[in-house]
């Protein structure tokens, strides 16, 4: 279940944002704890009147400024690939969260719970709604997550690259079997998705 | 000599009397300011074992330890305590404690408010703890998302025990931010211009305004949640056309400026205790206040990044991104003013220094993955787990917490007049630091392997067993430190040596009184020419005590104090604020009888307490004013000042403004909350419309335009029919017009606009009539019109409210 052995694209691009983040990270903390330690070297900057437009400008204003448009930039790119933008030969499967299980239903009419079958190598839009409380469905190796809010329909674009099975669970507090309210999901390669849904479904 | 006569007149006008009625009678900033220290540290405690029963429970897999039952209470509880119940209250009470000392005035603008919310935050916390120990606590999470915290999934007592608490304990938080926001404006020493204040007073003012328009929607939302379990009002039923987003937005339009509503304060004592541990200056004031104010104004822009998995539009999501990441930049401005300010002094390793240090820490670490979490695809990622939680805790024990104790061992001098006994501070802060460490920044990794919050137990062999122990060992590592710290507390009020004034050559004005500090805190008023008073005039304090500042004498009993103009510090009248009084706890009690009655289910007897308060606030108001013209009197320095009898910009007229506009506030987020539910919630439109009547609208322009005329020729009783008019054409828009609040979540939202509207009309017709008993009573002419004028204040806003809210309800029928 976790997010940085990603097994699918969507995944695997937040699993990269977050390496470069991480770096990132490290070289701003090591230049403030630099800048903090360095005050209290002997006979240091001692009564003299530091420069505002070098600790305000350029590092309080500048530097995190050129930072945050680059993250965000980089961020709006990788978070562009999660869409679900409309392609052919992605599949449509609807879930329903409820307290504590969940219904699938697959193109063709077939039914699951608690078990989420896909085709591996294809993207798949999850329709997601849930019938009583709040969940949210989330499988870290495939994808980031989405809350099924009853009332109300979300979208979400999973894919997995390769055939094999995948741990999913229940993300939004839900009560008190919340860290029961799991499922697995079992990618399938091509012949085996349509043994699964059936010719008529393709 | 002088001076000890001086104390003893002013002691014997400002002290409190003795034994247990002084204690309950008691409006002085400083005791109540202490008292909200004291019990938000109290709080922090519960909270603390509280997360220490979570780190047992999570310790090994497949604790047994608690059950899920108890395990969701034992969560909701310290997340609600710590952030309502600690958080707030405590810098509340160090702001009650120090503001006025530092602003050099000798209390706040509203002593008996102030009061009043330290008695509402100690009720309503009691309800909350009692009902913890009754097994009965709230357990759908410190969020509160419906469906799940509804009457269906919720079906006992235990979201109400947090929708009534927490908004008993909420009256305290909007009365100290208008107290404080009003103080800082109008309560300063003279001289002292809006660019001459401590920076402590621009932080809190900051604070203060966020927290007039943060409240509101939360207030909002628990009002709507209260009355959708109590009388089925579906607001946030999708069965019924609302929406369980709704509450989402509500809760965190409130819960994101509350973040800083809670760093802000912290902020502000890292920028007062630097300068003066590294013997400088503070670099970049002006830079430091814009950053406040763009962070301030920023805050409110990023609500919607606590909900990137709901399936907000991306358009959305990108604009909200970018607004959270673009926070960090008046942060770092900060940030970096601060390591400026190092380097351009001396830093001494005191112990405030090494708390500070503390802060740098794990603060910086805490901002830096909030700028990952700002990022929409790492967030779907990381929402929900224990990279969340520990984020939060890096931003809120780094941004809260160290600076917090930080300003513990700066101001304990101050409160206690006893310097530190051993060096157990050091020990503490080193248990508190690796412990919490260790703890959380494990958290960090927990998270990304996969492990959501609000777990009670989890399986082997997922890669989180070994994490969690060290996790768990680190919490109670922290625990120790923290128990150490109050130890170390503890033995300096007893045992502490008695040290001079001033002990670290400070920079602000609170230093320049006697420690512990006297009821009335200054002898006579400072001066002032510059930021650092205390650095141009090190005898300042011995000069104010022999009554050499301003209203340097005791007169007609009367507790007084300069009011200056906002920005430029000359003194403009003498405030005289009210003295010891029952009405504070006697108000917090019909409060708490009207919120015990709610959550008891006793719906017929909750509203007979509000004529009791009514009636209380009635008193209140009249034990104000003068029934005869005083003129101008001495106000010392050979100045002649009149007094807030007959002054134009009371303080009462400023905090009528603050509280209208927080009313306003709630008003435009249950306007928001009726368009969102429009265009976003399912089952739209509506089975049945408020019925187009042209009638009864009519009627209350009629009654709204009678008020504000009337009003303006001071005829309050003609004023107070125009408001009495515009009750009962919503009444009978309510009873002829609409449909049942229950059938919908239209006719529910158009209820609850019309109920604003009617509460705010039968106010102002108490009010009008406040202001006829009054004049009856001789209590105005010519020159003493204040009441007069903050009367209209509260009619006009009325009358708007009125008037709009009847055309509002009957527009979609008309268009349909």
């Amino acid at each position: 279940m976790s997010t940085i052995d990603p097994a699918g694209p969507h995944a695997r691009s937040v699993a990269g944002l977050w390496w470069a983040m991480l770096g990132g990270a490290t070289l701003l903390t090591l230049l403030v704890f630099a800048l903090l330690a360095l005050a209290f070297r002997r006979g240091g900057g001692g009564d003299r009147t530091q420069d505002p437009r070098l600790w305000i400008g350029w590092l309080g204003l500048a530097m995190p400024g050129a930072v945050l448009l680059a993250l965000l930039g980089f961020a709006l790119v990788i978070g562009a690939r999660t869409l679900p933008v409309p392609s052919d030969d992605a599949v449509a499967i609807d879930v329903v969260a409820r307290q504590y299980a969940w219904n699938v239903a697959y193109p063709g009419g077939r039914r699951t719970q608690d078990v989420l079958h896909i085709p591996a190598g294809r993207p798949v839009n999850l329709r997601i709604t849930a019938t009583d409380v709040i969940h949210s469905l989330w499988v870290p190796r495939l994808a980031g997550k989405m809350d099924a809010i009853p009332g109300h329909t979300n979208v979400l674009r999973i894919e997995a690259d390769a055939p094999g099975t995948y741990q999913g669970e229940c993300a939004e507090y839900c009560g008190t079997g919340h860290k029961d309210h799991g499922f697995t999901v079992v990618a399938h390669d091509a012949a085996g998705w349509t043994a699964f849904v059936g010719e008529n479904a393709r | 000599m002088k001076a000890l006569r001086l104390h003893n007149e002013l002691t014997a006008i400002w002290r409190n009397e003795p034994g247990w009625r002084g204690h309950l009678r008691s409006v002085n900033h400083s005791d109540i300011g202490k008292r909200f220290i004291v019990a938000a540290f109290v709080f922090f405690a519960i909270g603390g074992v509280l997360a220490m029963l979570i780190r047992a429970q999570l310790a090994t897999p497949r604790s047994a330890f608690v059950g899920p039952d108890v395990y969701n209470q034992i969560f909701t509880m310290h997340g609600s305590i710590m952030m309502f119940l600690f958080a707030i209250p405590m810098f509340e009470g160090l702001t009650m404690y120090l503001l006025p000392k530092m602003l050099g005035s000798r209390d706040l603008a509203f002593p008996r408010l102030s009061a009043l919310g330290w008695w509402c935050y100690l009720f309503g916390g009691t309800i909350i703890v009692v009902a913890m120990l009754a097994g009965v606590a709230p357990n759908a999470g410190w969020f509160l998302y419906p469906p799940l915290s509804g009457r269906t999934f919720t079906p006992g007592i235990n979201s109400d025990v947090w929708l009534l608490g927490i908004t008993f304990v909420e009256i305290s938080a909007m009365s100290a931010a208008i107290e404080i926001a009003v103080s800082i404006l109008k309560l300063r020493a003279p001289g002292m211009r809006l660019d001459r204040m401590p920076i402590f007073a621009w932080y809190m003012l900051a604070t203060a305004g966020m927290m007039v328009f943060g409240f509101p929607p939360l207030i909002l939302g628990s009002i709507l949640l209260e009355i959708e379990r109590a009388f089925g009002w579906p607001f946030f039923d999708p069965a019924l056309g609302g929406s369980p987003l709704l509450w989402q937005h509500l809760f965190w339009l409130f819960g994101h400026p509350e973040v800083y509503i809670i760093f802000l304060p912290a902020a502000g004592a890292v920028s007062t205790i630097l300068p003066v541990m590294a013997r400088t200056r503070l670099l970049g004031y002006g830079a430091i206040v814009a950053a406040i104010m763009a962070l301030a104004f920023l805050s409110f822009g990023l609500w919607v990044h606590h909900m990137f998995t709901t399936g907000i539009p991306h358009m959305a999501l990108g604009f909200f991104s970018a607004a959270s990441a673009l926070v960090a930049i008046p942060t770092a401005v900060q940030i970096f003013a601060w390591l400026g300010t190092l380097w351009g002094g001396r830093p001494e390793m005191k112990l405030p220094m090494l708390y500070l240090i503390g802060f740098f820490v794990v603060f910086v670490l805490g901002g830096l993955t909030g700028v990952m979490l700002a990022m929409v695809p790492f967030d779907a990622q990381a929402h929900d787990t224990a990279f969340v939680t520990a984020h939060l805790h890096y931003v809120l024990v780094g941004g809260f917490v160290f600076p917090m104790l930080a300003a513990a061992y700066y101001w304990l001098p101050h409160i206690t007049g006893r310097q530190r006994v051993m060096r157990i501070g050091e020990a503490a802060f080193w248990l508190i630091f690796i412990g919490f460490n260790l703890t959380f920044f494990l958290m960090h990794l927990t998270g990304l392997l996969g492990m959501p919050r609000r777990i009670d137990t989890y399986p082997e062999g997922m890669g989180w067993t070994a994490l969690n122990l060290l996790s768990s060992v680190g919490g109670f590592v922290q625990a120790f430190g923290f128990a150490l710290f109050l130890v170390d507390v503890v033995l300096q009020i007893r045992l502490g040596r008695r040290h001079a004034r001033d002990p670290w050559q400070a920079h602000t004005l609170e230093w320049a009184m006697p420690t512990p500090a006297p009821a009335y805190n200054f002898a006579s008023i400072a001066t002032v020419a510059d930021r650092e008073p205390l650095v141009t005039a090190p005898d300042l304090g011995v000069r104010l005590a022999r009554g050499e500042g301003m209203l340097g004498a005791a007169r007609n009993g009367w507790r007084e104090t300069i009011a200056v103009d906002m920005t430029t510090g000359v003194p403009e009248h003498i405030a005289i604020l009210p003295g010891n009084s029952w009405l504070p706890i006697a108000t917090a009690a019909a409060l708490g009888g009207f919120f015990l009655a709610m959550l008891a289910g006793l719906y017929p007897v909750a509203p007979a307490f509000l004529p009791v308060v009514a009636w209380l606030g009635w008193r209140w108001a009249w034990t104000n004013g003068s029934r005869h013209d005083v003129g101008m009197v001495d106000a010392g320095h050979d100045r002649r000042l009149p007094t807030a009898f007959e002054a134009r910009q009371t303080t009462g007229w400023w905090g009528s403004i603050l509280a209208i506009g927080a009313s306003a506030t709630l008003f435009a987020s249950l306007l928001f909350g009726y368009g969102f539910l429009w265009t976003v919630a399912p089952g739209w439109p509506p089975p049945a419309l408020v019925a187009p009547s042209l009638l009864l609208p009519l009627l209350a322009l009629a009654g709204a335009g009678c008020a504000v005329v009337m009003a303006r020729r001071d005829n309050a009783m003609i004023a107070a029919v125009g408001q009495g008019v515009i009750v009962l054409a919503l009444v009978m828009l309510l009873v002829v017009a609409a449909p049942a609040p229950t059938s919908h979540a239209y006719a529910a939202a158009s209820a609850a606009i019309a109920a604003y509207a009617i509460f705010h009309a039968v106010l102002a017709v108490l009010i009008l009539a406040f202001v006829f008993a009054r004049e009856r009573a001789g209590f105005h002419s010519a020159s003493r019109s204040g009441e007069r004028r903050i009367a209209r204040l509260w009619s006009d806003h009325a009358a708007g409210a009125g008037a709009f809210c009847a055309v509002l309800l009957v527009v979609p029928g008309w268009l349909a």
